[in-house]
């Protein structure tokens, strides 16, 4: 399998209007981070089947701490973006997970990968997702158009927001060349309040009260071991305003468990944003549901009904990550959990054979999926890009 | 002016006949067709451009829309959907030949769910009405524009309204959980739901802010957020535009995010002194309103350390709310800002460009000069901490030159706004009054680009048609 690896979003651009003329399908990668995740893209096409990688697309271009804007070309790994921040007292709102461990995989995640894939950590539940922070874009369609999208200003409303359509859509509607980015300071202190629970019913109740108090609970995760299940919740300000609201979240939580300080909040949270606790074995698959808090419970009974599953729940218990045998059954397991409770999945991890043979996201009521087509038709007529990353 | 498409012959011509339909899909009393009836619906927050619609009407559920929309889809009428009609834009403006579904009576709350943080609303819910709901339990729904007393949420979709508080919350489509989207075919999609972040292609985020240009959203799931301990308010007055504008750099640097700051020049402060008197300072050439939010302690020691920074720009003045009732007043002239420009003057025009923070020093020179070229004053208020211009063009709507000049002064600042880095619109949208823009921030090709987009949700160019997209090099729509 080649890689083609431009240094220009120009030569970009016109390896992909090649691409077009030619009817031959691209593989879009950053650095290949995520190259497992949902369903592979190259295999049907065999050996001849090349990969587009943004990798050689880097740099930040401008970044302007008092407007709380960075813009960076595609390929530039997120620790490059993030120490650039940290300079400044800022970081990326919306935490993406490091899912190198996860994947096993070598390289770090690119900013490009990380906006096209939409993954947002533990932040997101008080902050929003990475896609709320996308200001604008610069792309390529799948003829090898190059457009923008948005800008480099906090606020735009100016015309239809390609931004968000692009970003989690996996490289399958366009190829992001340059993104720009909103960040905020990061907060001067971290404190975490770590509750000890009996059930996850408990669990995401005290999440819930914690998510419902006045004090901008900014981490709201819920740890199942053997030893028993840990609700953590996080607070980052200043360091008063640490202190006290943790006093006052101890206070209104008294009742839900017994209470700990947690020493290292900083390494707790990198670790539930990179699914850690999870303890995926290597061999088997990994799930991400997304439901409202209150049903996480009923989902966590049904998937423990149907197969030894491995938990960790974030943002408030609304974010389930499960770990399991990669079979039809146990998939199958997840899609109907992900159902009854009015929700919805991702095959995140699985072997190609599995992540080829199942829906590895819900199938679109038809009226979308007909808008859908027609949309992935503008974008990329031939469809060179990604072909089969998200659906058959 | 603005030119509008020649309307539909044919449909003119079918009006009655089309009326009888309507009637027969809806209740009794949802269709509006006498001239006096309709004059109400005429026009929106862009009251200088007015046309009688063919017809209104007043559906009650998601299913009168799906009928009407289907009927429309099938007989090539265009639809032009209406909230409040608050917007500044014309995003709501009727055309002679258009349907407009005016969306107010789906005005049901339908459920409040506070353990998930969430609530499910019907589109005519106003933006207040949502907070009102909650806030007896202590949450609101963030996104505060200054029409929230009449702007209806199903508009804040379609516009992706913001407010003065987004610079903390964000803007409504960050809070946002799910739709009832009911496409030009009719079709009722549920999009999203009560959970974060659906799996695949995000409709919700490409929605957002689509002006009507993509279907009619007719049920909303908003995020609510528990509000703070409490907030309160500082002012500070400077003796020029570029060291207020030095300020706002420099409390942003050190890490606070305050959840407002609001910058007004002199004419505005002026303006809104004489009308609300909030004890603004009138020897100022620039003023800020800054808000944090807390407990008493965290409010003190946040408005200290924002105290000290101002106190490096040699102030004029400071004051600091010492309860709510001031931080209340200093908030009065700010939220009266554009009825007050609207006591000194006959007519105004809002500009809603946004512009790179840094730029902000060389724009507002740049406007106080073209307001002198102009022949027409200009009140700056805005939100600093995103850049956010509202510059407040003053005119006369009984001279028609001063219209004339007035509309060029706007379309002036919005290009100046998007040759220094920033777009036409943060958060009032294109409408039709800045659609002849859009070739200053897109390139043809992005235009193109977009409008397939369109196209692809529908295909006809029957939803809001004449809003957004330029008219000419459009094959859909004759001018």
């Amino acid at each position: 399998m080649s890689v083609i690896s431009p240094e220009t979003e120009q030569s970009l651009a016109s390896a992909v209007a090649r691409a077009h003329a030619a009817r031959e399908p691209l593989a879009i990668e950053g650095r290949g981070t995520k190259r497992a995740m949902l369903r592979p893209t190259l295999q049907p096409w065999g050996p001849a089947a090349r990969t587009l990688s943004t990798r050689n697309l880097t740099g930040i271009t401008l970044y302007r701490p008092t407007e709380l804007m960075i813009r960076a070309r595609a390929g530039t790994p997120i620790p490059e973006i993030e120490a650039a921040l940290a300079e400044h007292g800022q970081q990326i709102v919306a935490e993406p997970p490091d899912l190198r461990v996860l994947f096993g995989a070598e390289e770090p995640s690119t900013l490009g990968g990380v906006v096209s894939t939409n993954l947002s950590g533990p932040r997101r539940i008080m902050w929003g997702a990475m896609r709320d922070h996308v200001l604008g874009i610069s792309a390529v369609t799948g003829e090898g158009e190059i457009f923008r999208s948005g800008g480099r200003v906090l606020k735009n409303v100016t015309g239809l927001d390609l931004c968000k359509l692009l970003s989690g859509a996996h490289g399958t509607l366009g190829i992001i060349t340059e993104i720009a980015l909103k960040v905020l300071p990061a907060g001067e202190a971290t404190g975490t309040l770590a509750l000890r629970v009996p059930d996850v019913t408990a669990g995401v109740a005290a999440l819930s009260a914690g998510l419902g108090s006045p004090y901008g609970v900014s981490g709201a995760a819920l740890v199942l071991e053997e030893g028993g299940i840990t609700a953590f919740l996080r607070l980052e300000d200043f360091s008063e305003s640490v202190t006290y609201r943790l006093g006052r979240l101890r206070e209104d939580l008294a009742a839900h468990g017994e209470q700990s300080l947690v020493e290292d909040p900083r390494a707790l949270w990198r670790s539930i944003r990179d699914a850690v606790p999870l303890r995926a074995a290597p061999e088997e698959a990994v799930w991400r549901l997304s439901v409202a808090p209150s049903h996480a419970a009923g989902v966590v009974a049904s998937l423990r009904a149907a197969f030894p599953a491995k938990l960790l729940l974030d943002w408030g218990g609304g974010l389930i990550w499960v770990a399991g045998p990669a079979t039809v059954q146990a998939h199958g397991a997840v899609m109907q959990a992900a159902t009854a409770a009015a929700g919805t999945f991702t095959l995140f991890r699985a072997p190609p054979e599995l992540a080829a043979a199942v829906p590895v996201l819900p199938e679109e009521a038809l009226p979308l999926a007909a808008i859908g087509r027609r949309v992935k038709a503008v974008l990329d007529p031939a469809g060179v890009l990604n072909p089969g990353r998200l659906r058959a | 002016m603005i030119a509008l498409p020649a309307p539909k012959p044919e449909i003119l011509a079918r009006r009655d006949a089309i009326l009888a339909d309507l009637a027969r899909l809806l209740p009794a009393d949802s269709v509006i067709g006498e001239t006096l009836r309709l004059r109400p619906y005429e026009t929106d927050g862009l009251a200088a451009y007015r046309q009688i619609p063919l017809a209104v009407v007043l559906p009650r559920t998601t299913a009168e829309v799906a009928a009407v929309l289907r009927y429309c889809h099938a007989n090539g009428i265009r639809v032009v959907p209406r909230g409040a009609g608050t917007s500044l834009s014309g995003g709501a403006l009727p055309l002679a030949d258009a349907v407009v579904i005016g969306l107010m009576r789906m005005n049901t709350i339908r459920e409040i769910n506070y353990e998930d943080r969430y609530a499910i609303v019907g589109a005519g819910v106003t933006n207040i009405g949502i907070t009102k709901a909650v806030e007896g339990d202590g949450f609101f729904y963030a996104p505060d524009p200054s029409s929230q007393l009449a702007c209806m949420i199903g508009g804040n979709v379609m516009m992706n309204s913001g407010g003065a508080h987004c610079l903390k919350y964000g803007v409504t489509a960050n809070n946002l959980l799910g739709v009832t989207f009911v496409t030009i075919e009719g079709e009722v999609i549920e999009i999203g739901g009560t959970h974060l972040d659906a799996a695949g292609y995000d409709w919700l985020g490409l929605i957002t802010g689509s002006e009507g240009q993509l279907g009619l959203v007719t049920e909303v799931t908003v995020r609510i957020l528990r509000g703070p301990e409490g907030a309160r308010a500082m002012l500070a007055a400077f003796s020029s535009v570029e060291i207020a504008g030095a300020a706002v750099d420099a409390i942003i640097g050190s890490g606070i995010i305050p959840v407002a700051l609001e910058f007004m020049d002199r004419p505005c402060i002026h303006a809104c002194e004489a009308f609300a008197h909030a004890g603004y300072p009138l020897d100022a050439e620039a003023m800020l309103i800054i808000e944090v939010e807390g407990s008493v302690a965290e409010q003190d020691m946040l408005l200290d350390r924002i105290r000290g920074i101002c106190a490096k720009f040699d102030p004029i003045s400071m004051k600091v709310a010492e309860s709510a009732e001031q931080s209340a007043a200093i908030w009065k002239g700010r939220k009266g800002a554009f009825g007050a420009v609207g006591r000194i003057s006959p007519d105004y025009l809002c500009m809603d460009g946004t512009i790179p923070t840094g730029e902000l020093p060389h724009v507002l020179k740049r406007i106080s000069e073209m307001s002198a070229q102009y022949g027409l004053g200009v009140a700056n208020v805005f939100h600093a901490g995103d850049g956010n211009l509202h510059p407040l063009i003053m005119f006369d709507a009984n001279d028609p030159d001063s219209f004339r000049r007035a509309e060029a002064f706007g379309a002036d600042i919005l290009k100046l706004c998007v040759e220094v880095g920033g777009c036409l619109t943060g958060e009032h949208g294109v409408g039709v009054e800045k659609r002849d823009l859009m070739t200053t921030q897109f390139t043809r090709a992005e235009l193109t680009l977009q409008r397939a987009i369109k196209s692809a949700f529908d295909p006809e160019w029957l939803l809001n048609t004449a809003k957004v997209f330029p008219l000419d090099d459009n094959p859909k729509i004759a001018a």
